[in-house]
């Protein structure tokens, strides 16, 4: 976190999107209708942080939330958390996935505003949201519970049709955050340039667009 | 009392002009600012602490040019925002109290000590260690008032500091406004809350249309809703 | 910050948080090394030992452990199908061992020490990280999560108010832009309140 080149306001959108991540995971694992397997939101918290926040600001957020967890808040879905989940459960490998899918995510999706297309978009989140936490993810499996990379495989699938779900819902949300609240994500243009011009003024924190029944 | 001057103000978010060319002298020891949703209350006040920057004119604290010395001017004067729930920052009580007096040189025992005193002040002493989101609406937006009198400002700047409290506890916020020695600007649509104070400024849609005792101000400001 | 600590006194809670995280990390690896059945007996022979020295609640230890027993379920039979059951007897003892050594770290070191621990690990790194504002960023986060639970369980139920079930989109879109909005909030309130570096 080099402390310069974050604005108050850049903290605590990072602070709130932990958070967030975290508040996803109180109602527990729950069962989406036809899907028998329990699916948790935390995943939409991390891809959602991606396409809301951008690459910088999402990867943060979620590296602080797997701090606090790792640290021994119980924080994954189903009030879990501790060590174990990030060095020698099964599953760890898809938590430091969500560290790959959130900057992969991040990144597309700057370069994909302002217009934001759909398809390209929900590429971009199942490229970041599914494909890279689950090469992370399936091989940290296969290894812990000694088993081939398909067996792996076949018993990660079950997850599959949930977070197809949440990767068009954060597509579908990201969309319209994008619309009503605009600058979210900084253009790469943009960065180097705002930064040169804000560091004398060291109050960023002017909201473009407040809620006016603030 | 420390003396705040607006001298030719002017601001626009997009293309919406939100104060015009708006000039005022406050050095008063108790200022209510009144006006109707939208007419440029909340920007105004939060140009005294530099949370938002004229586009023109400039705003000054004892001489200090906000826009230039905003640490320094936040030091001097303390917000309170309408929802308390923004306005704590820290996990638990004590801590929340202890975050106005980071970064000011006071040794840790410095800092205890005041906490513990501000926290004796609202009557918050019992709740220190606890999380500040179990505290009820009255007593955060009490947590909210210790937080910023603990830093020993010398201007409270308060924005509809008791929309949302319950009649008692409005009540009792407004009576520690009444016995506070600091300069007090309080931004309320509950008009009884002005009535002892010593001057009222009434905004319309970005300009100063009433100024005055809090009869004549408030009158005015009636006359206008009517 | 209670977290998961199961509060104590024993020689496991008092010990130094990075000696502890030290010991864990040379047990882990120990415990994968281990190529005979009965050395991994005696590990979690160990292992299990320390639990009543630690004086941990049978619950507590349970809550930690139970979720890879359930894993386990699957995953052996698979695994004493592909290779044969010793094998899969020695992968699943040496998961348990490591699991159970991992949440003994976790049940008995306070979230706060964890933290310092990690700001400890972090100092040599400091021309980069400033330890200062990471321990800043982890209180408003502690802060920031009852807020955003908040705001999920208000959009939840002005959904049953209006009787729409609705979407996962319904109810996302108010909570990221009402988290986005107090964000906004804490962020001014950050700024008044004097942090502007
Ligand atoms: N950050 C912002 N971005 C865009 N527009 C804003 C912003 N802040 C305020 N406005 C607009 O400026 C106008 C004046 O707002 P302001 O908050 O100052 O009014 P107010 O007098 O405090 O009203 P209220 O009594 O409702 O609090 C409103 O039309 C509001 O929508
Ligand atoms: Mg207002």
């Amino acid at each position: 976190m080099t402390a310069r080149t974050l604005t108050v306001r850049d903290l605590a959108q990072i602070a709130i999107f932990a958070a967030l991540i975290a508040a996803l995971g109180v109602p527990g694992p729950l069962s989406l209708g036809v899907i028998a397997v329990p699916i948790t939101l935390q995943t939409l918290g991390v891809m959602l942080a991606g396409a809301v926040l951008g690459a910088r600001k999402g990867f943060f957020a979620v590296l602080l939330f797997l701090a606090l967890t790792a640290a021994g808040l119980p924080l994954l879905a189903g009030g879990r958390g501790g060590l174990a989940w990030f060095t020698t459960s099964p599953s760890a490998g898809y938590l430091y996935g969500w560290l790959l899918g959130v900057l992969v995510i991040g990144y597309l999706t700057s370069r994909l505003l302002p217009k934001y297309p759909f398809w390209p978009a929900l590429g971009a989140t199942v490229l970041g949201g599914i494909v890279m936490i689950y090469a992370i993810g399936v091989p940290v499996t296969a290894f812990t519970l000694h088993l081939p990379i398909w067996g792996a495989l076949v018993d990660a699938s079950k997850f599959l049709p949930g977070d197809a779900i949440k990767a068009v819902v954060t597509v579908l949300v990201a969309r319209q955050v994008h619309r009503a609240y605009p600058g979210l994500i900084p253009r790469r243009r943009a960065v180097t340039a705002s930064s040169a011009t804000s560091t004398p003024t060291s109050t960023a924190t002017p909201t473009p667009a407040r809620a006016s029944d603030e | 009392m420390s003396t705040i001057v607006f001298d030719g103000v002017s601001h626009s978010f997009g293309d919406r002009s939100v104060l015009r060319d708006l000039s005022l002298t406050l050095t008063e020891r108790r200022i209510g600012i009144v006006g109707a949703n939208g007419s440029g209350k909340s920007t105004l006040v939060r140009l005294i602490n530099g949370l938002i920057t004229p586009d023109a004119g400039t705003v000054t604290v004892d001489g200090l040019l906000v826009a230039k010395n905003a640490r320094e001017v936040r030091h001097r004067v303390g917000f309170i925002f309408t929802n308390p729930d923004n306005q704590i920052v820290m996990p638990t009580v004590e801590e929340d109290v202890a975050f106005s007096l980071r970064k000011r040189g006071l040794g840790a025992a410095e800092i205890a000590g005041r906490t513990q005193a501000a926290l004796d002040r609202f009557g918050l002493s019992a709740h220190a260690a606890h999380p500040a989101h179990r505290l009820s609406g009255g007593q955060k937006q009490l947590l909210a008032l210790a937080a910023v009198l603990v830093g020993e400002p010398q201007v409270v700047v308060a924005d509809e500091p008791t929309t949302l409290l319950d009649a008692r506890n409005s009540r009792r916020i407004a009576d520690l406004f009444r016995a506070m020695t600091q300069q007090v600007i309080v931004v309320t649509h509950q008009l009884d809350l002005l009535e002892d104070f010593d001057r009222v400024i009434c905004i319309e849609d970005g300009t100063v249309v009433a100024d005055g005792a809090p009869a004549v101000a408030i009158d005015a400001y009636r006359a206008l809703l009517a | 910050m209670i977290g998961l600590y199961s509060p104590g006194h024993s020689l496991l809670h008092r010990a130094p948080t990075l000696l502890k995280l030290a010991v864990l990390s040379a047990g882990v690896l120990w415990v994968g090394i281990l190529g005979e059945p009965w050395q991994l007996l005696v590990a979690l022979g160990i292992i299990a030992g320390l639990y009543p020295v630690a004086g941990v609640p049978p619950r507590a230890a349970w809550q930690q452990i139970g979720p890879i027993l359930w894993i386990l379920l699957i995953a052996v039979p698979i695994q004493a199908l592909l290779s044969g059951w010793v094998p899969a007897a020695l992968m699943a003892g040496r998961l348990l061992a490591a699991v159970a050594l991992a949440a003994l770290f976790t049940l008995t070191t306070t979230v706060t020490a964890v933290l310092e621990g990690f700001q400890r690990l972090l100092r040599p790194f400091d021309r980069w990280v400033d330890a200062d504002r990471v321990g800043l960023l982890v209180a408003i986060t502690l802060r920031c999560i009852p807020l955003v639970a908040e705001i999920v369980t208000e959009v939840l139920e002005a959904r049953r108010a209006r009787g729409t079930q609705g979407s996962l989109l319904a109810l996302a879109v108010p909570v990221v832009v009402r988290s986005l909005y107090a964000a906004d909030a804490i962020g001014e309130a950050l700024v008044a309140r004097g942090l502007d570096d």
